[in-house]
């Protein structure tokens, strides 16, 4: 199983959902209003959205901004750290590989 | 009567406090923090579109933050910029009167453009918190792993629980509220590991237990931790540590391992535990680059390493920097009532208020007591010198570049490159886009000694207040800033009118 957002019927901070979807790489995905870019793609299943120098997956580290781990283009702006921006409605994800990047302006430098 | 104007960063617990103190000293408080919330990261708040009727079920003292929390945003002196972020601090020219730094902020979030404004202030509170300092091992780079502070973070924050099988391991009783909060939420946390021994621990923590009392509130939360865990029949193993994580492209299992006093592991003991997730911490790492930018001398931490370090302060909580106070983790872990404790003397003072002021001397000794529960929590909980036997030549150190461990260590003793900046260049450790957050203090430690003998860390008397260079918390820019931000002119320095609390999200006016 993958991390998965408590369900809200049992939550007893009683919140409620309302829905929202976004796009990763072109696939939909959903998620409920308030959560962060790497809240909806963890519930989703997805635990790695970013590739190292190498090749190897990642995703989320840090969760508060500081490992820079998390970094995605969301509707045509790099190097956003997914787990501090919250999803809106209708953005477009688009997942970033460390090995294609830029030489200048780097990541977010 | 002109007011005196107090710019705070940072409003977790300690720079809510200092914003509620210069404002009852009678200043104007601009509070800028980079979360769409109050709280920082112990009071972390729900979002407001999940419109949660009792917050209060999974946060702790919510009630009496959230009432200081309006009291403070909604008071008609205090600006609350949320969303907003202290990019960089800019030193007054020699020979200019001596005041803070000029504060260059990015305001706004995403939809609306961000906006740059340059602030002036009489006095800066640097409130900036601290995050969870992992060492590595084979393996921790996998997707999967945690630091406890995102376990933390996301389900205090979002109500999202990282797995359904999840060892919690580290060192320091943050462990506790992160398997607590996890336990609650549904997961199965298979079992908590903390890495030092029951003597130690028992030895940190019960002796001189009277000095303690001050600090009954802390005392008793954890407790309420334990129970919960106890609850949900989570194990609690002493001395044994993750020393491996194991997977394809997700973790899916961890190697444990009982460790020594100095963390060496203790051949025999390995186990391997099936997990979906690792949640992993060992202790904090104070956020500094904002205090180093002022140039506020740093205080080294007793037995600790060269890139262990706090903001030195005053019996005020003023740094060696003019008109630059400072309080919460950045002078020193002690946790959310100590943090708040320093915000108050540290904001009263920034706010101009009396010095010989009656409350300021109650503040002053929780304040105190609270120093000594984070020297006690430091010697309870220390980094054991012989962690770095977990690593293989291939374990990756720094997670941005994908240094591994064999070439930091041929670094450390190639005599080209005694010099930081050097080994730096060689080994590309520390220069990917966290700039070091992360590896900066593995990285110091292993440099000195790469095979972690001890005596590997400072002597423990080495004099605190010794200034000490700031070496790997040097970051000219503090927050990433895009160069479109960066040509555009910057905003009124006041900007629009303050937003009222609750609402998240100033909208900047164009
Ligand atoms: C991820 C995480 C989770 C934690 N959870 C708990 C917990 O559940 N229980 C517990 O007892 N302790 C917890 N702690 C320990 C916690 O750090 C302290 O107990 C307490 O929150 C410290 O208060 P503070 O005011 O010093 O800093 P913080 O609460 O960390 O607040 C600092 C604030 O400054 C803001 N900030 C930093 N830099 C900038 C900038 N450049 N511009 C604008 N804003 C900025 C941050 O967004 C943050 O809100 C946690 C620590 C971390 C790192
Ligand atoms: S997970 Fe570390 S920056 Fe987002």
């Amino acid at each position: 199983m993958s991390p998965r957002l408590v369900p809200a019927a049992s939550d007893p901070v009683r919140r409620r959902d309302r829905p929202l979807g976004i796009t990763v790489d072109g696939v939909p995905l959903s998620g409920v209003a308030g959560q962060s870019l790497a809240g909806v793609m963890l519930a989703a299943g997805r635990t790695s959205w970013r590739t190292g120098r190498s090749g190897a997956p990642r995703g989320v580290f840090c969760g508060i901004g500081v490992c820079f781990d998390c970094l995605v283009t969301v509707n045509g702006e790099r190097d956003v750290r997914a787990c501090l921006r919250r999803a809106r409605d209708g953005d477009a994800v688009l997942t970033q590989s460390r090995a294609a990047a830029p030489a200048a302006g780097g990541e977010g430098r | 009567m002109t007011r005196r104007q107090v710019v705070v960063v940072g409003a977790g617990p300690g720079g809510l406090a200092a914003a509620g103190a210069a404002l009852a000293a009678g200043a104007e408080v601009t509070l800028i923090e980079a979360s769409e919330r109050p709280g920082g990261q112990y009071h972390r708040m729900l979002p407001e579109a999940y419109e949660a009727d009792r917050p209060e079920a999974v946060q702790h003292g919510h009630r009496s933050f959230d009432s200081a929390a309006r009291r403070v945003l909604g008071h008609p002196r205090c600006s609350w910029w949320a969303g907003s972020s202290v990019w960089a601090l800019e030193r007054r020219e020699p020979g200019a009167a001596a005041g803070p730094p000029a504060v260059h902020v990015l305001r706004g979030g995403p939809g609306s453009p961000r906006r740059r404004h340059v602030l002036a202030p009489d006095a800066l509170v640097l409130a900036t918190g601290a995050h969870d300092r992992v060492l590595p091992f084979p393996g921790w780079d996998l997707p999967g792993v945690f630091t406890a502070g995102a376990a933390q973070a996301l389900v205090k924050g979002e109500r999202l629980v990282i797995g359904d099988r999840v060892v919690v391991a580290g060192t320091g009783p943050f462990l506790l509220p992160v398997a607590a909060s996890l336990a609650e939420a549904g997961s199965r946390v298979v079992e908590v590991l903390e890495a030092a021994g029951a003597g130690q621990v028992a030895r940190g923590w019960l002796r001189r237990p009277w000095e303690l009392a001050p600090q009954a509130a802390k005392t008793g939360e954890l407790l309420s931790y334990a129970r919960v865990l106890g609850r949900h029949r989570v194990p609690c193993r002493l001395g044994r540590a993750v020393v491996e994580a194991r997977g394809g492209d997700r973790v899916e299992e961890v190697v444990t391992a009982g460790v020594r006093a100095d963390w060496s592991v203790v051949p025999g003991t390995e186990r391997v535990t099936a997990v979906d997730a690792v949640c992993v911490g060992h202790g904090f790492t104070p956020r500094l680059e904002l205090a180093v930018a002022a140039g506020c001398a740093l205080r080294p931490v007793p037995g600790g390493t060269s890139a262990e370090a706090f903001v030195a302060v005053d019996d005020d909580q003023l740094t060696s920097c003019p008109g630059v106070y400072a309080c919460g983790e950045i002078t020193g872990i002690a946790g959310a009532p100590a943090a708040r404790a320093e915000g108050a003397v540290a904001g009263w003072a920034a706010g101009g208020g009396d010095r010989a002021a009656r409350p300021l001397s109650a503040l002053r000794a929780q304040r105190d007591q609270g120093r000594s529960f984070a020297a006690r929590l430091a010697r309870a909980h220390p980094i054991g010198h012989a962690w770095p036997g977990w690593l293989r030549p291939d374990t990756v150190i720094c997670r941005c570049e994908e240094t591994d461990y064999a070439a930091v260590c041929a670094a450390a003793t190639d005599p080209a490159a005694t010099d930081a900046r050097v080994a730096k260049l060689a080994t590309r450790a520390g220069l990917g886009p966290c700039q070091g957050r992360i590896c900066g203090p593995t990285v110091a430690e292993l440099r000195r000694h790469p095979g972690g003998q001890p005596g590997d860390r400072g002597q423990p008397g080495d004099p605190a207040g010794t200034p000490m260079p700031p070496g790997v918390h040097h970051r000219p820019v503090a927050e990433p800033i895009r160069l479109g931000e960066l040509a555009r002119p910057p905003g009124p320095p006041g900007g629009p009118a303050p937003s009222p609390f609750p609402h998240p999200t100033p909208k900047e006016s164009s």
